[in-house]
């Protein structure tokens, strides 16, 4: 992999870059000019209420959604399926798929003619599967595997496109606790070893403030707010944009958001 | 099995040290072997079973007399060399190449259509073949051109409408799978009708042509054939097969097929228009043979693997060997009278396609 060419490079350039993406359903703005910067080697996370247009600005990153303004790459091109992995919210495990088979889905972006797998895309899901420990996974069926196994296999899949860039789609909504943390430490981990710069929708909020170097709180479609993880999670701010009254403690060091409790608002009625 | 707890030093980075790896990469090359061996092993048994009767070592000996340099004599007549040359061969040949074609042709609309149930008929290509060999054979339509003989071109052409009328539906409905399903149920369900319509017109000799060509047969008139089939065969087998990991990305859906760097509308459309050519190429020579398409994508999934990879290029084998091993049958269980090649493999297909709906675990690949 590149990743000590992107590691020594001097962070000049952001890995990418969006200026004023809007994106309409019908009449109706689901992302209203936003505006963000990516600095390579960096977890950008974003947060906010569900249909806030987290995921929609995720998509339009990718191209799978139509939007307006622009969204480039350091060098001012538009990112392809070589430039950014999207690791979905609900990924497709499609029936009678091998984990390796769907590694190397990865590759599509490198189809040479013939389109036969070359030694390198053997080569890549190989080291990939290594490189997450799930070498012994490889002839297994990707419906068969449990969601943390799963989620692995999906995040391998995005490594083998062998992106500079990464985007996580709420990338843990689908697991339990444990499997959570695991998953996202080692997106944290790779994005250490191989120089990724990683762009992730997060619904939890604590995850989002251990992980993200920085945050950017959208609601209806509009950045309210960003910054460290610090700024970014205030209670008032994050009670005001979700409409629940929440409380943000430290907790060992870390941004812990809970639900402030309506019990001692309701005793005195 | 490459254990995860080792050091990582203890590896390397090869399908060597990672055995599932290499297992579920390295399956196709074994199996495309046996493939051939089957493919040869079908085609010799077709060359020396027959009704004329032909000494197996003279047919053996004709074949290699055949090839330049070997210095071995045919002790065949030459009666019995234009029965093994001119009828028995082009025979096989053709049977390989509408099974392989059929068989192609299925597994490519099963991966397009991510349903295993889909056929290369799906998108009204047999009832407009139908149709148009009808309208030509019936109404006297002289289509003849160049080297093609009217019910040829008539079906040809009758198949080519229905399916563009099918995707010409299927575009004012966002071209998805299901639209362009429900497309080819009406563009069927239309020209059968009209089809059925047209055979009531006909006089009894002229009706019963037009159903056994609708029963699927592999009569030959020497090569010629042949000739008609081979360049659909090869440009569209090439176009298919240089899609087949197209099939396996569109697996998981549009939009993460689209984040992997493929267009799958475009994808779709080219192989689409590929197999429904030698679809419509295969039933122009040969008439309907139904279940082909279906049965043997089927059987190397089960056998083999369900990455498109390997089903694509191991289909057009199999489905080459099967239909010219059920055609040794129609030749001669009722020999000297013929069955329609079609109806055996209707008779083979059925039962397997009402199991493949029966076992769900089969069903929703």
């Amino acid at each position: 992999m590149s990743s000590a060419s992107l590691l020594e490079a001097p962070p000049l350039a952001p890995a990418l870059r969006c200026r004023d993406v809007r994106v309409s359903f019908r009449d109706h703005e689901v992302v209203c000019g936003v505006d963000l910067e990516l600095a390579p080697g960096e977890w950008l996370g974003i947060i906010g209420p569900n249909g806030a247009g987290k995921s929609t600005l995720l998509r339009s990153i990718i191209g799978l959604t139509d939007f307006l303004g622009t969204v480039a790459l350091g060098d001012g091109s538009a990112p392809g399926a070589a430039d950014v992995a999207l690791v979905p919210q609900f990924p497709v495990l499609p029936k009678g798929m091998t984990v390796a088979e769907y590694v190397l889905l990865g590759r599509t972006a490198h189809l040479g003619w013939l389109a036969r797998e070359s030694q390198a895309d053997r080569q890549i899901v190989s080291s990939v599967l290594h490189r997450l420990e799930l070498s012994a996974f490889a002839d297994r069926f990707v419906s068969t595997l449990s969601g943390g196994e799963a989620q692995q296999v999906v995040v391998a899949r995005a490594l083998a496109q062998q992106c500079p860039v990464l985007l996580l789609d709420e990338p843990t909504s689908a697991l339990d606790v444990g499997h959570q943390v695991s998953v996202l430490e080692l997106v944290d981990d790779l994005r250490r070893t191989e120089g990724l710069s990683v762009l992730a929708a997060m619904h939890d909020l604590s995850a989002a403030g251990r992980f993200a170097d920085r945050l950017i709180l959208i609601d209806h479609g509009r950045i309210v707010a960003q910054g460290s993880p610090v700024e970014v999670l205030d209670a008032d701010l994050l009670s005001a944009v979700y409409g629940t009254p929440l409380t943000v403690q430290t907790i060992d060091g870390e941004l812990v958001v809970l639900p402030a409790s309506r019990r001692r608002e309701k005793e005195p009625s | 099995m490459a254990d995860a707890s080792l050091p990582a030093t203890a590896l390397a980075d090869s399908d060597a040290a990672n055995p599932a790896v290499g297992r579920a990469f390295g399956l196709s090359a074994s199996a495309t072997l046996i493939g051939i061996a089957v493919l040869v092993a079908v085609a010799v048994l077709s060359a020396i079973s027959g009704a004329a009767g032909l000494p197996v070592s003279g047919i053996f000996a004709a074949l290699f007399d055949w090839i330049p340099l070997l210095g071995v004599e045919s002790s065949l007549s030459a009666t019995q060399e234009s029965i093994l040359f001119e009828i028995r061969l082009p025979r096989l040949v053709l049977g390989m190449l509408v099974g392989g074609s059929l068989a192609v042709a299925g597994a490519s609309y099963q991966g397009v259509f991510r349903n295993p149930l889909a056929d290369p008929y799906l998108l009204g290509v047999s009832a407009g073949a139908g149709f148009g060999a009808v309208l030509a054979l019936g109404f006297g339509l002289d289509l003849g051109w160049g080297p093609f003989d009217t019910v040829p071109a008539a079906a040809f052409l009758g198949a080519l409408v229905a399916v563009l009328a099918s995707m010409g539906i299927a575009r004012g409905g966002g071209a998805s799978p299901a639209t362009l399903l429900l497309g080819g149920v009406a563009m069927a369900a239309l020209f059968s009708a009209a089809q059925t319509y047209a055979i009531q017109q006909l006089d009894e000799n002229r009706a019963r042509e037009v159903l056994s060509w609708l029963f699927g047969q592999l009569n030959t008139t020497g090569w010629k054939e042949i000739w008609l089939l081979l360049p659909y065969v090869a440009v569209c087998g090439a176009v298919l097969f240089v899609h087949r990991r197209h099939l396996d990305v569109l697996r998981v859906g549009d939009d993460e097929a689209r984040s992997l760097g493929l267009d799958p509308v475009r994808s779709r459309l080219t192989v689409i228009v590929a197999a429904s050519l030698l679809t419509a190429a295969a039933v122009s020579v040969s008439g309907l043979i139904a279940f082909v398409g279906l049965v043997v994508p089927h059987i190397v999934r089960l056998l083999i693997s369900h990455s498109y990879r390997v089903i694509v290029p191991l289909s057009a084998l199999v489905g080459a060997a099967f239909l010219a091993f059920v055609d040794i049958g129609a030749r001669t269980l009722l020999a000297p009278e013929e069955l329609p090649v079609g109806i055996l493999t209707a008779f083979v297909g059925a039962p397997f396609f009402a199991l493949v709906l029966w076992r769900d675990r089969w069903s929703t690949t």
